[in-house]
């Protein structure tokens, strides 16, 4: 990918996802771009709330920013020619989110075939190697023609 | 008030507690309905909802936390029942929402079947499997036909320590 492939393809990546209405209602925000990587966060609030004896995050929400992630990771994807949609979705929660602290997400392709792309990520709230979350998923993907 | 509705009213009472107490259950639109021991989740269209305007489709993310909702409210509610019956969770406990003790998730696998168009959705849980520390929910998600599921989701739970009986 030439250096003005990639920087068109990240300004379209960020249109895209910010734009998407649910991920600003989560307040999420891109952190870091890469080929077929991407990073993203969203910050703690009440609403997002699961267990509201401890004020730990929902699974929901953490699975929100996980698959997001994934697919911003699919669109980064510098063989991919069209948007992309989940096909499945395998969120296995570590341990809960850190009451107060904002939660990371980290997501990469690890292999494509022409159909399809496999994903996936962590998310994680003080340090990466303490992930809360992890995403195994699958992703619609259309391969460019060789 | 017979003890028969008064049953009804206090497991009525108990269901909406629990899904009032939870944030992100409000933050999303999700209630529930119950006939005998069926519960009925419903997510009602909401235009932040969205995922893909240009389809324009509900978010995944939207679906997972749906999904996942639906098969935790179930599970606590199924805890709670027998409990109801002994009549042992106190009026006030459940206007606090005290009476739950929500399932911790362990793991979700979502499978998206369709795109889920901007409507009202609805999804029913089935606890295929029960134990004192695990449990295993399958849960079918759909819009117009009950019959074309556009989502449906598989996951274990870690069950809350049972009460000690008194």
């Amino acid at each position: 990918m030439s250096d003005d492939d990639r920087a068109r393809r990240e300004k379209l990546a960020r249109r895209f996802t910010e734009a998407l209405p649910f991920s600003k209602a989560l307040d999420m925000r891109i952190d870091s771009f890469g080929v077929a990587v991407a990073g993203m966060s969203m910050p703690y609030s009440g609403f997002i709330v699961g267990d509201p004896g401890t004020g730990i995050v929902h699974g929901g929400a953490v699975s929100a920013l996980l698959d997001t992630c994934g697919g911003l990771a699919v669109f980064l994807h510098p063989e991919g020619t069209a948007p992309t949609a989940t096909l499945d979705l395998r969120i296995d929660y570590m341990r809960p989110a850190k009451p107060g602290h904002r939660i990371h997400a980290w997501a990469e392709v690890y292999n494509t075939t022409r159909t399809v792309a496999f994903v996936r990520g962590i998310a994680y709230d003080t340090a990466r190697d303490q992930p809360v979350a992890m995403l195994t998923g699958a992703f619609t993907f259309a391969k460019k023609a060789l | 008030m017979t003890a028969q509705e008064s049953l009804k009213a206090r497991r009525d009472g108990a269901l909406d507690a629990l899904v009032r107490s939870v944030p992100y259950i409000q933050f999303l639109g999700v209630t529930f309905d119950r006939r005998g021991d069926e519960l009925t989740a419903t997510l009602s269209y909401n235009a932040r909802l969205i995922g893909n305007p240009v389809l324009p489709a509900l978010h995944g993310g939207v679906t997972a936390g749906f999904l996942e909702i639906t098969a935790l409210v179930e599970l606590a509610w199924h805890c709670t029942r027998a409990a109801l019956e002994d009549g042992r969770p106190q009026a006030e406990d459940i206007a606090a929402g005290g009476a739950f003790h929500i399932p911790k998730t362990i793991d979700l696998t979502v499978d998206y079947l369709r795109p889920c168009r901007p409507q009202d959705c609805y999804a029913r849980a089935q606890i295929n499997r029960s134990g004192r520390r695990y449990a295993s929910v399958h849960v079918e998600a759909w819009q117009d036909n009950r019959t074309r599921l556009f989502a449906q989701a598989t996951g274990h739970f870690l069950m809350p320590p049972r009460p000690p009986d008194g």
